[in-house]
């Protein structure tokens, strides 16, 4: 059995185009961990991408590229066409999550012809082509930073609306091909880890609130995904019949509210159930400081108490950046790639672990527990 | 992961409800799934539109459906089909089942008037044409108002002989 030490410590960089979000440099970054906004925009003369035929695709796609020199905030990009992509790599860009799951093709299938992601490499904006809708346009940013990802995002809009002619109706605004989305094809998202209202059970209060004022929530990867890890993405409901402006703004001051009730939360916690509390961070940590083998939703639960560690300052020097990190880049195409073949399951669990004590040892800087306990053995058995 | 409700298929579909507060996950087979009403995941979870606009029909008396019987001049995407799939085939189904959308846009979102971003095109004589056409559309629902329908069939000609065809 392999997956100790032997993998390949030379995972892709964090710092390529696109996984800028990693960072944890945005505000809130131990709780929030990224924002996304997204935009729909169709072209006008083509069918939507369930009805769009090879032929209206590929036009679609060359009438985008032909452009891109004229687009500031894409004039430096990378194209990838995901139908001669091979599977890992398309699973890689749905793991990152630049790209959707209908984008990658699912269950396996191969992407149609003219399917396309286009990912800024000086800014962090990519566009999805020929998706549901023409274009997806969107932006995700490391923390708390609403406003200035719509920002981002306007601009490029703006751009590549003068370049292109978008399908716009004076009264449904920009036509989508579900009327879910019409309007102004506008989804913010904000994904928000609430350990402490999930222990406390005060999280069913919060969510249901949420539904009340105009906002809905999901899993980490959006539409239809699980809840794991105690993350949450937050976004708004409805897209027409208010500004992008207003929808962005109504956003950002829930989730403010949220981030109180979380802190509040913690606070409960830590003043009513501290050692349980404490029991429970310094096991997850201990858990995935030295397990051989983890699966992605043991790990993300695991790896939910360690963050809530980091975040209160019980794992001291534990910072928020490398957990980011972890969450990302132990999904099973990141793995297959960094062990530069396919994994199968127990291979993948076995890797994962390594990966996880990998990062953690070099964190390295966090303090035994100082209230009577030992705290993790300092003598790890060699991998 | 197996499937909660027959212990046996692979769960594909997590669904998570919050009943009396409290915050539970779902995992069902396809199978299991379906029976129960969840759709896979080309529909939002929180918001099965198909099924909403299955709801539309009955309203209006029977599943046969209320809506246009022309097809799309476009693309050919009947207001039947779109009721099954909850997908419009293209910009031109928006202007072809107006009337029919209008209710479901206001029953989704609340309104039927975008107020956000004004996008003017950037080809003048396509932003020429869409204005001339938004002014026949305009006159088309007022004619369907007065139950003038020999005007609104004039109307009618003359918008599709505007819109682009393929």
């Amino acid at each position: 059995m392999t997956g100790d030490e032997s993998t390949d410590p030379t995972l892709p960089d964090p710092e390529d185009p696109g996984l800028g979000w990693l960072d944890a440099s945005g505000e809130h970054a131990d709780i929030v961990l990224s924002t996304r906004v997204r935009l729909a925009r169709n072209l006008q003369g083509h069918p939507f991408g369930p009805r769009a035929g090879e032929g209206d695709r590929v036009a679609v796609l060359d009438r985008v590229r032909s452009v891109l020199p004229r687009i500031p905030s894409l004039v430096h990009s990378d194209i990838t066409e995901l139908g001669s992509e091979s599977p890992r790599t398309r699973r890689l860009l749905l793991e990152r999550r630049l790209a959707s799951r209908e984008l990658v093709g699912e269950h396996g299938k191969t992407p149609g012809k003219g399917s396309a992601l286009i990912v800024g490499v000086r800014r962090p904006v990519s566009v999805m082509v020929n998706e549901e809708d023409h274009l997806r346009l969107q932006t995700l940013f490391s923390g708390l930073r609403v406003h200035e990802a719509w920002h981002i995002l306007d601009t490029l809009d703006e751009e590549l609306g003068h370049q292109v002619p978008y399908a716009f109706h004076p009264e449904f605004g920009f036509l989508t091909s579900c009327p879910t989305n019409v309007g102004s094809g506008l989804r913010a998202s904000v994904l928000l880890h609430l350990p402490a209202l999930v222990l406390t059970k005060e999280i069913g209060k919060v969510l249901q609130g949420l539904t009340q004022v105009g906002l809905t929530f999901r899993g980490l990867y959006g539409e239809g995904s699980e809840v794991v890890g105690n993350f949450f993405q937050l976004s708004n409901q409805t897209t027409l019949g208010k500004s992008e402006e207003e929808l962005v703004d109504h956003l950002d001051r829930i989730v403010r509210q949220v981030i109180e009730y979380e802190t509040r939360a913690r606070k409960v916690l830590l003043r009513d159930a501290a050692s349980v509390t404490e029991d429970k961070i310094w096991r997850a940590y201990g858990l995935l400081r030295y397990a051989r083998s983890l699966s992605f939703e043991e790990l993300m639960n695991l790896l939910s108490g360690v963050r809530l560690g980091a975040s209160l300052k019980l794992l001291s020097g534990l910072r928020v950046y490398p957990l980011n990190k972890i969450m990302i880049f132990t999904q099973s195409a990141h793995l297959e790639e960094a062990a530069g073949r396919e994994l199968s399951p127990s291979e993948s669990d076995a890797h994962r672990a390594a990966y996880v004590r990998r990062i953690l040892a070099s964190e390295g800087a966090v303090s035994p527990d100082e209230s009577g306990s030992d705290g993790p053995s300092s003598s790890e058995p060699s991998g | 992961m197996v499937c909660d409700n027959c212990g046996s298929g692979n769960a594909v579909i997590h669904l998570t409800q919050i009943v009396e507060n409290e915050m539970k996950t779902l995992h069902l087979c396809e199978k299991c799934g379906a029976e129960k009403g969840v759709e896979g995941s080309t529909v939002p979870e929180s918001f099965p539109l198909t099924d909403f606009l299955a709801q539309m029909g009955k309203q209006k008396g029977g599943s046969s459906g209320t809506g246009p019987s022309d097809a799309c001049a476009f693309c050919g995407l009947t207001f039947k089909e779109f009721r099954e799939v909850g997908r419009l085939g293209c910009p031109h189904c928006w202007t072809a089942f107006e009337g029919h959308l209008r209710g479901l846009v206001r029953r989704i979102h609340g309104s039927t008037q975008h107020v956000g971003k004004i996008y003017l095109s950037p080809d003048p004589s396509v932003s020429e044409r869409e204005k001339k056409l938004e002014g026949l559309r305009r006159r088309l629902r007022r004619a369907v108002e007065l139950e003038d329908f020999e005007r609104a069939a004039d109307l009618r000609d003359e918008i599709r002989s505007l819109e682009p065809s393929s």
